[in-house]
């Protein structure tokens, strides 16, 4: 980075009270709550990371403030976009108008094999399509005649979620209601989602919600036969938080397999409803996101007694840490996989490594992303030598924050649920030299000349989990920082202004 | 192992390795308790079949893979349109997320917008204190010279009235009295896209046309409505029409503000029509629509100030490019130029050239009512048949209108009209009456995909092919590049069916 952008803790700070500055004097105080920089702590540095440092000082997981551009989902985005919309052979209602489902439909790139509109359902847009009558009126009729119709022309699904957008909690529909009548009716689960878009203060209670609904609607209903089928095995496990993003949860299980385990669930990229349902009965939830799924795995470990940890497949240093730790919890013969597969892929480690590192190596990266990557991504740029300016959370808990300290280093700046207004200026005067956002974060960092990767979608590439994703991920960092357009934004004949530095 | 850093696999290579389709197929028959393979294909070639068709026909409530987005869209797209304006939809801060994600997909542009965050509580004792304290925030940190204020379904149902809060924010100072801050209630549950984008433009001259008083010139005024193209079908227009020396104003463009330079400068605002040219635009002597289906109360009350107004159905092809010119004509008595009758000249030749190419081609068509209504009269200039024509957001109304103008042509004798269904409706009426190409936008890759169906994406919105909204397909011009596209789409398919050496090469022709 040049000398004349903001770098360290005085500098970030001293961003901080400027950005403020702009603000009206009641929005001032509520967003000074959110911008910190990561303190020193006497905390014992974390064992992989060799990291610790004080990221949860500030306030998360409150209201948005009205009018300032927060970058923000709702409930509904939380619940369908995230938690049920991979489940594959379900079909997932967007309840309402028409809106939520349009915009959601085939943007989360949850990859799953199957014959889509027979036997899959994930990249498509079932809408009860909401009309002024139907407000007026109710819409329980409407649902249990929309599910009626799924059931005569899509009969291979093998449920419905019905996932509830604004007007159905105001308008007073019993959906629960509709849920049970239809399930007597035609023998298949029925799930009904109260994940209104108004309902808390981001995707995230929308997370919770949908975990919820699983417990009472999947796992607290009568043994399915696929359940009854299933014979447990010591090896057992579920993945629990990958949403098989551009194929995520593939380039991770392959991994588990090859350490003899057996994914019995994967939730919910690729998933089925049996690998909801089944998922009681493995020995070990691992969990990747944990801000998304941690709900449903504390009540498996209290009501089923599944023990649960969570682990970290970016970058190969928390590869290998992940793989050894979930090791441990399995006899001699795993732990002995374990450490063959890691060998195993260590060539390749070295070899991205030494093709990537060199033209990465001291590049500055600020991340602002849902609420778990923007801290496990980390290691993943550490193995790459890249460093983290900043980095923040859509809807972190504080519990994420405490976690963030064992990822990033004092002196970083930490933004919660950061505004448009914030994020721009934070990125003009730190000038970072890439950029992991949204889409709605792309255009704008791209117009100041400042290469971006889009973190929620890949962009459009992945997978980025385990050793095969990994090299995916270096190869994009490359050419998203390395292309030559970043020098082709002033024009020769006018005085260099950003790009020649 | 099949990744390597010397030749990193993507994801679509990748997952076609050995070891990856073991994994899956393991997963399959292990852990996923799906239906057998047998009753997969069954199923799969029954929802081809008539019978399926009739029973897809039967549904009254289950809507799948709709063609249509909602009010609130329309509201934000239409306001992007006004220059420094920053659109403030009122309600749940998710739909934001989604309209601001939606139109940058599709443009490739950055896309703002604010939300006033409403959550439980405002549920409860309505949206008030979000409408006092987002405005001034609004205005505090991105300092808007107008601020415009739709609704999402929430904030609808809830039953907030729009003009007391902005007035009662007004008055708690969060901007100040004559700052403009038009509104449209845009309720998610009533009509779709098209129907926001009325409503928002209505409500954005209401603002600066109800206390004004009108003195009628001869300029007049030009709605482009709802596009994905605009950004060049407005140059395009704009160019038509300094070529003929008229005086006009364009009611909306946001051709600027959603085709920004990359220059290191981020621009939040950009171009639009000024502030000032909609006040003078109330004098306007007439307002004409580029879309119909996306203006009727916004003409309505263009009339009830005093105005003529008159709308086109998207003016692509040359029937629809002649009405055009020659309704400004005789709006202005401008003539129209030989330049313009060159290129007309130029566009006939080209379909002189290719109609060998294109007669007798059939098509299915869908997208908003104006569109569809444009290609498929285009579609019939080229020789081609629409026999499929869908709008999900078409009213009894559109449906009329589209088969008297399909009756009023031989090419037209074999079209059916769907007005108010989808695209799983579709889906039954290309395998069941399949045609040789399907123009429509992104999501139509399903149904070629699912039919075979050559796509040709020609309407919003565009997520998977990059910048052809960059190129206008309105006007002479447009058609030209309208042309290209679908003659592409043809010769592929010619080359594609005949590329196996040796076996059906002798057809792979190096001169068509």
């Amino acid at each position: 980075m040049a000398k004349d952008h903001a770098n360290g803790t005085d500098d970030y700070e001293a961003l901080i009270e400027e950005v403020l500055e702009a603000y009206p004097a009641k929005a001032k105080k509520r967003r000074a709550k959110h911008l910190r920089v990561s303190e020193a702590t006497d905390e014992a540095p974390d064992p992989t990371t060799g990291i610790a440092s004080k990221c949860d000082t500030q306030k998360s997981n409150i209201k948005s403030i009205p009018g300032v551009m927060t970058v923000r989902g709702c409930a509904y985005a939380g619940s369908k976009g995230v938690v049920w919309g991979p489940v594959k052979d379900m079909v997932h209602i967007s309840h309402g108008p028409v809106g939520c489902g349009h915009y959601s439909w085939s943007q989360r790139r949850n990859y799953y094999i199957g014959k889509t509109g027979v036997d899959s359902f994930v990249t498509m847009q079932f809408t009860t399509d909401f009309q002024e009558k139907d407000i007026v009126f109710g819409g329980d009729k409407k649902l249990g005649k929309t599910i009626d119709e799924i059931n005569e022309l899509f009969p291979l699904a093998n449920g419905v979620t019905i996932q509830s957008e604004c007007p159905i909690g105001l308008i007073g529909d019993d959906i629960e209601a509709v849920a049970r009548e239809k399930k007597k009716e035609h023998g298949k689960t029925m799930v009904p989602v109260r994940c209104e878009g108004f309902r808390g203060v981001s995707q995230s209670l929308g997370h919770h919600i949908a975990n919820d609904a699983v417990r009472d609607w999947v796992f607290e209903q009568e043994e399915s036969e696929a359940v009854k089928a299933y014979e447990p095995g010591p090896y057992d496990v579920n993945v629990i938080g990958d949403y098989n993003i551009g194929g995520d949860a593939w380039a991770s299980r392959i991994l588990l397999e090859e350490m003899g385990l057996n994914v019995v669930g994967n939730w919910s990229g690729d998933a089925t409803l049996a690998e909801i349902e089944r998922a009681p009965k493995a020995k070990l939830n691992l969990i990747h996101c944990y801000r998304s799924m941690n709900y449903i795995c504390r009540y498996m470990e209290e009501k089923h007694g599944i023990g649960w940890m969570e682990y970290n497949f970016f970058g190969p240093t928390q590869i290998a840490a992940s793989l050894r730790a979930i090791a441990k919890n399995f006899d001699a013969t795993i732990q002995e996989n374990a450490e063959k597969v890691i060998a195993k892929y260590q060539p390749l480690v070295d070899e991205v490594i030494a093709k990537y590192k060199p033209r990465l190596e001291g590049k500055s990266v600020m991340l602002y992303v849902g609420g778990l990557r923007p801290r496990h991504v980390v290691t993943a740029y550490d193995d790459l030598g890249m460093v983290i300016a900043g980095t923040g959370y859509e809807f972190a808990h504080n519990d994420d924050y405490k976690r963030t300290g064992h990822y990033v280093k004092e002196g970083t700046l930490i933004y919660d649920d950061v505004t448009g207004y914030e994020l721009e200026k934070f990125i003009e005067k730190i000038r970072p030299d890439l950029v992991g956002s949204g889409i709605k974060e792309k255009y704008p960092v791209q117009k100041m000349g400042i290469p971006f990767r889009q973190m929620h979608s890949w962009d459009y590439s992945g997978p980025y989990h385990g050793y095969d994703g990994f090299a995916i991920f270096a190869r994009d960092m490359d050419l998203a920082i390395n292309n030559p357009v970043w020098g082709m934004y002033d024009a020769p004949w006018d005085k260099p202004a950003i790009a020649a530095e | 192992m099949p990744q390597s850093a010397d030749k990193v696999l993507d994801h679509a290579p990748l997952f076609q390795q050995p070891e990856y389709k073991e994994m899956l197929e393991n997963k399959k028959v292990k852990f996923e308790c799906g239906h057998p393979d047998e009753l997969v294909q069954e199923i799969g070639d029954w929802t081809k079949s008539w019978e399926y068709r009739e029973k897809n026909l039967e549904r009254t409530s289950l809507t799948v893979n709709p063609a249509k987005a909602c009010q609130p869209l329309g509201a934000v797209f239409a306001s992007a349109g006004y220059e420094g304006t920053m659109s403030f939809v009122h309600g749940s801060q998710g739909c934001v997320a989604y309209y601001r994600s939606h139109l940058s997909r599709h443009f490739k542009e950055p896309s703002s917008c604010v939300s006033s965050s409403m959550t439980e509580d405002a549920a409860v004792f309505g949206g008030l204190n979000n409408m006092i304290d987002g405005l001034a925030n609004t205005k505090a940190l991105y300092d808007p010279k107008m601020i415009a204020v739709s609704t999402t379904c929430m904030a609808e149902v809830i039953g907030d009235d729009l003009n007391s809060f902005i007035l009662q924010a007004k008055e708690k100072g969060s901007v100040a009295e004559d700052f403009d801050v038009p509104f449209a209630h845009t309720p998610a549950f009533v009509g779709s896209h098209v129907d926001g984008y009325d409503n928002m433009q209505k409500g954005i001259l209401q603002n600066f046309w109800d206390k004004g008083e009108r003195t009628p010139t001869e300029a007049i005024n030009i709605i482009p409505g709802f596009d994905g193209f605009a950004v060049a079908n407005n140059r395009e227009i704009k160019r038509m029409l300094d070529e003929m020396g008229v005086d006009f104003t364009f009611l909306g463009d946001v051709s600027d503000v959603y085709d920004t330079p990359s220059d290191g400068e981020f621009r939040m605002y950009d171009g639009g029509t000024k502030l000032d040219d909609i006040k003078e635009a109330l004098n306007a002597k007439h307002t004409l629509s580029m879309q119909q289906y996306c203006t009727p109360k916004t003409l309505e009350y263009c009339e009830a100030k005093g105005q003529e107004t008159s709308a086109l159905h998207y003016p692509m092809g040359i029937q629809a490019t002649d009405e055009f010119l020659m309704t400004i004509s005789e709006l202005t008595g401008k003539a129209i130029p030989d330049s313009l009758k060159k290129e007309r000249g130029r566009l006939v030749d080209a379909l002189a050239d290719s109609q060998a190419h294109l007669h007798g081609k059939t098509y299915a068509i869908y997208g908003d009512p104006d569109f569809v209504y444009a290609m498929a009269r285009f579609v019939m200039e080229m020789g081609g048949e629409p026999v499929h024509c869908l709008a999900t957001n078409g009213s009894k109304k559109w449906a009329k209108q589209m088969e008297e103008m399909l009756a009023a042509s031989p090419f037209g004798k074999q079209a059916q009209v769907w007005a108010g269904k989808d695209l799983w409706h579709m889906r039954s009426f290309l395998n069941t009456e399949p045609v040789d190409m399907l123009i429509g936008n992104s999501y139509g890759k399903y149904l070629e995909r699912d039919t075979g169906t050559p796509l040709i994406r020609l309407m919003f919105p565009i997520f998977d092919r990059h910048h052809h909204h960059r190129f206008p397909t309105w006007g002479y011009q447009g058609a030209l590049t309208t042309l290209v596209k679908i003659l592409d789409t043809v010769f592929d398919k010619l080359d594609d069916d005949t590329i196996v050496p040796g076996e059906t090469d002798y057809s792979y022709d190096l001169t068509r």
